[in-house]
């Protein structure tokens, strides 16, 4: 068996090393080529017709005056729309229709007419006594005694905490080009699943999985929200075939936001029972949730304090008139968080004590206390909590003012099941093969890292190949699983295909095959590298025939490539003006551990990405339901808020790379990071102003709310 | 209507001269829908277009120094005839409705939303785009300095990001990192990459230091 494991931190020569991602200079270019840029000869350009009501029949469609249409190619029901059909949310799709241009498929979508009987509805969950007709309570959960627990405990705090649903977002609209030749499929998507994308597609169009032909080389962001093909995906196959054209049929963005992705909101109030020193003796929390028409699952509360003893929990699914939820980046891991971290603060609070000594006391109650002990102080450290923290509410003069938050996050992220094929051409070229795809990660990057460190050559000497699903397999991109899994392929394809090499280039070097390394651009005795072979003139010898070999990251079984399970802690640092209720970030710190980091920069990237997405969520982000019409109310950038560069304040990433993470292998980074920083904002925000907010977003009026409260 | 970017200008405005925008960007509220806001005199200066239309009329587009001459509907924006008419897809479209910047040319030296602009109304003027900026042996050195300093994660804002930060660099050629901070805000990235667009323009305003893998 060759050796696959990761070569010692001190013998790495390109892993490691802070990297420029492979593919900056194509995307900071304009060059790349999304599947929304995709242009093909006598391309058609779709539109889509979506239900205005949040629950309605659909009585009748007429796409008569559609068809007649000048520059109207086709005009297509969707599947599952047929009249008769009860429609749960508004933006279900109704109609497509491609023309010559986008103006004119518009103008024909505008043309159809659908008739409806409007149904009652329901789309506003975050009062729980309005919703009782739309709530299924779960079966409740106790351990220990919690009844005991509370009736002896020293302390019991109670509060309440809640996140509303928010959108994935993606940059570029879900959406997709497809072009037919004959019985074959040209499938461009925008995809976290490039692999099984297309059989998904085949088993929808009852078609062969072989003919489904998926491109993709770059992706406008997918958080979860982009792997399946949908059903405009497959609606746009049918125009397609049905015109003998290649169709083009991206989401509007005010469609986008209502059907193509939302995390589920949830709520909870939470009571905490508790020794005087701090120590945490029982839990009891009432939740509920939605996710769209299914209602949503409990949170998994209490979050990263797991073993918290004598625990009551009760859940309630609400059910609302909305698209489904899709994954969302660490799926329901911020919301629990939130609910969690912000309980024990206000714990502290009631106890009188620093919120960092009693996550430090409790630590106990998780999987990994030192990790998080240490993280703790780590954070704290970086912020300067000694000096800045200060008990409730800052008592300095002033409107503004300042507080500090802290929380923790954990994930699994170990490798998916992921394929690579080492090709070595006897000109020297390297190539690696894989099914996958990068959303952004950097995952292209670190492939060629682990290639070229292997095969002791330089990082642009190897040629990567992914985004094409006539490379092996690969898995999708969902769970922080993609580093680990393609990391541990291309490591095992190259080892292995290596031995290949060494066994032409022994007899040469009058030697034998377990005796050689590669190294420095070259193959030598290991050890003497003045007995080599140059990388091109080794593989000279290889005649006409190129080595190709396999690697494959099998999950079961990683032999110490990768694995999972990792602890973070954020820390916060706002100010807040009490006359405008303007919350300003200064400063969010991450700590994070993450196993062996292959790529520093694109890491660390990471990490301010979701440092970003957790201030977003923290003060800007939220799907507004209308309670009178069903319908969001704020399906488009202007309104429904993001931050921006001038809102994000200072972000300090420090990446916990001690040895014993390293030898761990490789961990994924997609979720941790985006997990802790609502909670720490607003636990920041409560010591700042001394008072909770309970919901955020924490928009100025909910400030200023919560400050009248506080005077009252 | 057309609608051009906020100024990139973040020095003082002169007292007693009150500004909406600057009291908006003093205030610092998310930039989502106020940093980006219409700029009056530009829309009152905009000429009394002729009647054009409904139907394709012929439409001459000067990018990138190359004159394209093609046959649109006068409701064809800048933003689709670039994309969908011409092969200059760089240019992105996001909201479509000119918040987030994606959509950034510049039209005659200045940082504009494509999705905001009508075609009809861009001709006669110097649209550059991101390709242009690319073009040569020598891309601009805006480009590198987003790599160096990995400035860009999906990379689908990254051509309208480094658009508009040409343009912010044509007015503040030594910008400070708090001018950076504060008074680049016209351009949202979903990815978060900030830190490293921050960087980057800094780096870029010092040509002479040179990017560096680092």
């Amino acid at each position: 068996m060759p050796e696959y494991s990761w070569p010692a931190p001190e013998k790495r020569r390109i892993m490691g090393r802070r990297t420029n991602r492979i593919d900056g200079f194509v995307k900071a270019s304009g060059r790349a080529k999304y599947a929304y840029d995709i242009k093909r000869p006598g391309m058609l350009y779709g539109a889509i017709v979506t239900c205005p009501y949040a629950h309605a029949r659909i009585r009748s469609i007429d796409t008569s005056a559609a068809e007649k249409m000048k520059g109207v190619a086709a005009v297509h029901i969707f599947d599952g729309s047929a009249p008769g059909t009860e429609v749960q949310w508004a933006g279900f799709e109704i109609v497509a229709v491609a023309a010559e241009s986008e103006e004119l498929a518009r103008d024909a979508a505008r043309a159809v007419k659908v008739d409806y009987e409007v149904l009652p509805h329901f789309v506003r969950e975050a009062d729980l006594t309005k919703a009782a007709a739309y709530s299924k309570p779960a079966a409740e959960q106790i351990t220990g005694d919690p009844d005991q627990a509370f009736k002896e405990a020293d302390v019991i705090s109670e509060g309440l905490y809640g996140t509303p649903v928010v959108c994935h977002l993606t940059w570029e609209a879900h959406g997709q080009v497809i072009e037919w030749k004959g019985d074959q499929l040209e499938y461009w998507p925008t995809t976290q699943a490039l692999s099984s994308i297309g059989p998904e597609l085949a088993k929808a169009l009852a078609i062969p999985p072989a003919n489904v032909h998926v491109m993709q080389d770059h992706m406008g962001i997918g958080y979860g929200s982009k792997f399946s093909p949908d059903r405009w995906g497959i609606a746009c196959a049918k125009i397609a075939k049905q015109t003998g054209r290649p169709v083009k049929l991206f989401l509007p963005r005010d469609v986008e936001q209502q059907i193509a992705g939302n995390r589920p909101s949830h709520f909870a109030q939470i009571r905490l029972a508790a020794k005087k020193d701090g120590t945490i003796t029982g839990w009891e929390s009432r939740s509920w949730s939605t996710g769209g028409t299914t209602g949503g699952g409990m949170p998994p509360i209490p979050y990263v304090y797991t073993n918290i003893p004598n625990q009551r929990k009760n859940h309630t699914a609400v059910r609302v008139n909305a698209a489904p939820q899709r994954a969302w980046r660490a799926p329901n891991h911020p919301q629990a968080c939130y609910l969690t971290c912000c309980a024990i603060d206000d714990l502290a609070a009631k106890l009188g004590m620093d919120p960092l000594e009693v996550f430090k006391k409790n630590a106990d109650y998780t999987a990994r206390p030192e990790v998080y002990r240490w993280q703790l102080d780590k954070a704290a450290e970086l912020i300067g909590w000694k000096k800045l923290w200060h008990l409730r509410g800052d008592k300095t003069p002033g409107r503004i003012k300042r507080g500090l938050g802290v929380a923790v996050n954990t994930w699994g992220g170990a490798g998916h099941l992921s394929n690579c094929r080492c090709n070595i051409h006897p000109d020297g070229t390297v190539e690696l093969e894989l099914g996958s795809q990068d959303l952004g990660t950097g995952t292209r990057t670190v492939i060629a890292m682990v290639a070229a460190e292997t095969l002791g050559l330089p990082l642009g000497a190897v040629r990567v190949k992914i985004g094409d699903n006539r490379y092996p397999f690969s898995g999708t991109s969902g769970g922080s699983t993609t580093v680990g899994g393609v990391s541990s392929s291309t490591r095992k394809a190259t080892v292995n295909a290596l031995e290949k090499l060494f066994e032409r280039v022994a007899p040469k070097l009058g030697t034998t095959p377990d005796q050689l390394e590669a190294a420095n651009g070259q193959i030598q005795v290991k050890g003497n590298p003045k007995k080599a072979l140059a990388w091109k003139a080794a593989c000279k010898l290889l005649g006409s025939e190129k080595i190709s070999e396999m690697g494959q990251n099998d999950p079961k079984n990683p032999m110490g490539l990768n694995t999972g399970n990792v602890g973070g802690v954020q820390m916060a640092d706002v100010s807040v003006d009490t006359e405008t209720g303007i919350i300003r970030m200064n400063r969010l710190v991450v700590v994070q551990d993450c196993g062996l980091i292959i790529n520093p920069k694109t890491a660390e990237s990471q990490c301010y990405g979701a440092a970003h997405l957790s201030i977003c969520a923290a003060l800007y982000e939220e799907r507004i339901m209308d309670e009178i019409t069903g319908r969001m109310l704020n399906p488009n950038i202007e309104f429904y808020k993001v931050a921006g560069n001038p809102d994000i304040g200072e972000i300090i990433v420090h990446l916990d790379i001690r040895p014993e993470h390293d030898k761990r292998g490789v961990i994924g980074l997609g979720e941790p990071p985006v997990i802790a920083g609502i909670a720490a904002i607003g636990n920041a925000v409560t010591n700042a102003i001394g008072v909770r907010i309970p919901f955020v977003p924490m928009t100025p009026d909910k400030v200023l709310g919560a400050l009248e409260r506080r005077s009252a | 209507m057309s609608s051009v970017k906020e100024p990139t200008d973040v020095t003082p405005k002169p007292k007693g001269r009150f500004s909406r925008r600057g009291f908006m960007r003093g205030v610092s509220v998310g930039s989502g829908a106020l940093g980006t806001g219409l700029l009056p005199r530009e829309v009152l200066a905009a000429p009394a277009a002729a009647l054009a239309g409904p139907g394709p009329v012929p439409v001459t587009l000067t990018v990138n120094g190359k004159d394209h001459k093609l046959s649109l509907e006068p409701r064809v924006t800048l933003l689709d005839a670039l994309r969908n008419h011409l092969d200059y897809t760089g240019a992105k479209r996001v909201c479509d409705r000119g918040t987030c910047g994606a959509c950034t040319v510049l039209l005659d030296g200045k940082a504009v939303y494509a999705c905001n602009i009508l075609a009809i109304d861009a001709q006669g003027k110097n649209i550059q785009t991101i390709e242009g900026l690319a073009a040569g042996p020598q891309p601009d050195p805006l480009i590198r300095a987003f790599v160096n300093n990995d400035g860009l994660q999906c990379g689908f804002c990254t051509p309208g990001l480094v658009m508009a930060a040409k343009a912010f660099l044509a007015e503040n050629p030594n910008p400070t990192p708090e001018q950076v901070r504060r008074g680049f805000g016209g351009n949202l990235c979903r990815c978060g990459s900030y830190n490293g667009i921050r960087r980057a323009i800094l780096e870029a305003a010092k040509p002479a230091q040179g990017g560096q893998n680092a």
